[in-house]
């Protein structure tokens, strides 16, 4: 075969591949995506403007965004924690401690809900005495709040650990050794360093906390404009054949979607985290 | 670790709260899961878990997972070979739109997939021509699963082949061989390790997927009703003992699952997981 020749036919194999990926890519995520736009303004921007400022969909949002603002915060501080630990000391069990981090990953959505039904629930190990008090935790805020943590437990530790290990633990160590205190150390030189990766961390588990739906399922019960969040609207409403309605307040949650790309593929460039 | 006293303070403090935290979300509402399938005679957790409804539950998450598994490393390998190795405009936007699975909402994927596959949607229309179903029967469960899945190969293979030396293709290529060859021969090999990485973890994620699978599946028992469905029927009717069994079922196979992903990352790889 001659130079020619096998560059021509280089070139067909080259724009077959292209054209694979692109059908592929388009088939199963561009016209989905495009899909939640044109069916939320089928019936024009006065009925979605309506569908999205519906009261039961702003308490949706409300309580979406309740639970995202209480479960980042306890996950980010779980990731600095394991972060420092796992990171700048060696002790025995940390390849095992490693796995347990990355557990809830293994574990289905459904499952991630049940357990928690199993703890708090009225049939549950803690129901009885939870009920002596009054204290209502599965079907309310707090369940939906443990549900959310448990699925999205692993994301900001997973971003941090690998970071701080590459970094090791010489600019700390010369920050004590120049007399700053372990906080000042904290503040002034760890958080430099990972601010990429936090962001990153943070970035992606507020969108899996915004968007989880199997195991607040399990564990909401489904009260509207008390304990629905915004992907448990979307289900009711579509369940309801509102499907305008439905893919409206879907829509919201696909521009988020998009924003956490977004936000995603710049901090990668900024960072090269990955 | 040594007696010598370190410089880096907090070690107590980090560890004790890491392991708290673990605990008290993660690892004893797991266990108290376990102990209520213990509560359980081996009789009945058999029955429970072999009924006929939920064997035939088993089959339809086992083999649309793997269906979809397998064409997402097909395909995955082709996404990632091209955002690698070619330039072309726009490529910047569907290397991102690639993690849009792991970005949207499960929920959103499953009602946008069932009205782009349903008879009169904008795919589904065209595949009915052909007599193809796509929403409401098996293959629904497929198409949402392999919606969930593309990231996972592709991120997996991508930086892997990111760092194979050109030279050696080339070595190749002016040693006579084709390009195929060269494919098959040089670049496969140091491929494979990190795609079946990818094949893993897709299939291990769809194994448990519900969100987007239960509004394209139509949930019909026997047919495409998933495992966690039935998990969640039975939580519906208050049976948290049959839910309870079925879902020591499934943590036992992913927990298979993810220790051999590890062994394969232990093993062949150094890098990081996507997720």
């Amino acid at each position: 075969m001659t130079t020619g020749n096998r560059k021509a036919k280089d070139r067909w194999v080259r724009a077959g591949l292209l054209l694979i990926a692109v059908l592929f890519l388009g088939i199963f995520l561009i016209v989905p995506l495009v899909a939640v736009f044109a069916k939320a303004l089928e019936e024009g921007v006065s009925v979605y403007a309506a569908a999205v400022a519906e009261s039961d969909a702003l308490a949706a949002i409300k309580l979406t965004l309740l639970i995202t603002g209480i479960v980042v915060p306890l996950n980010l501080i779980f990731g600095l924690a394991a972060g420092w630990c796992i990171a700048k000391f060696s002790f025995p069990g940390k390849s095992f401690l490693l796995t347990l981090i990355d557990l809830p990953f293994a574990v289905s959505p459904v499952i991630s809900g049940l357990i928690f039904v199993l703890v708090f629930g009225a049939q549950g190990l803690l129901g009885p005495w939870l009920d002596q008090y009054n204290v209502k935790i599965i079907f309310a805020v707090p369940g939906i709040a443990l549900a959310t943590a448990f699925v999205t437990f692993p994301f900001v530790a997973r971003e941090l650990i690998p970071i701080m290990q590459s970094q090791g633990k010489e600019e700390e160590e010369a920050a004590l050794t120049l007399g700053a205190n372990g906080w000042k150390t904290f503040w002034r030189i760890t958080i430099p360093n990972i601010k990429w990766g936090l962001l990153y961390g943070v970035i992606l588990c507020s969108a899996r906390a915004i968007g989880e739906f199997g195991a607040v399922s399990v564990v909401s019960g489904h009260i509207r404009g008390m304990t629905n969040t915004v992907p448990l609207h979307v289900e009711i409403l579509y369940n309801e054949y509102q499907f305008v309605a439905s893919f409206a307040v879907a829509s919201i949650l696909t521009l988020l979607a998009i924003a956490t790309l977004i936000a995603k593929s710049i901090i990668e460039e900024r960072s090269h985290v990955h | 670790m040594g007696k010598q006293r370190r410089v880096i303070p907090g070690f107590g403090l980090t560890l004790g709260y890491t392991v708290i935290y673990l605990s008290l979300l993660v690892l004893i509402p797991l266990g108290v899961l376990l102990l209520k399938t213990t509560s359980l005679s081996f009789e009945q957790f058999w029955q429970i878990a072999t009924a006929d409804r939920v064997l035939a539950s088993y089959r339809v998450s086992f083999f649309s997972a793997l269906s979809a598994a397998l064409i997402n490393s097909v395909f995955g390998l082709v996404v990632a070979w091209v955002l690698v190795r070619f330039s072309f405009p726009g490529k910047r936007v569907l290397d991102m739109l690639v993690d849009l699975p792991f970005a949207l909402p499960t929920a959103v994927a499953g009602i946008s997939l069932t009205a782009v596959f349903a008879q009169n949607g904008w795919i589904g229309q065209y595949l009915e021509a052909w007599g193809i179903k796509v929403a409401f029967t098996p293959l629904g469960v497929v198409v949402a699963l392999i919606f969930i899945g593309i990231p996972f190969v592709v991120r997996t293979v991508q930086p892997v082949l990111a760092e194979i030396d050109k030279q050696v293709e080339e070595a190749a290529a002016t040693l006579g061989a084709s390009a195929w060859q060269t494919f098959r021969r040089v670049i496969f090999p140091q491929l494979f390790p990190a795609l079946l990485t990818g094949f893993s973890l897709a299939f291990a994620r769809s194994l448990g997927e519900y969100g987007s699978v239960v509004f394209i599946s139509g949930n019909m028992p026997m047919k495409t009703e998933i495992t966690p469905l039935i998990i969640m029927t039975k939580l519906e009717q208050f049976d948290y003992t049959g839910a309870t069994a079925i879902a020591t079922v499934m943590l036992a196979a992913s927990f298979v699952l993810l220790l051999f992903i590890n062994l394969l990352q232990w093993r062949c790889s150094k890098h990081q997981l996507p997720y």
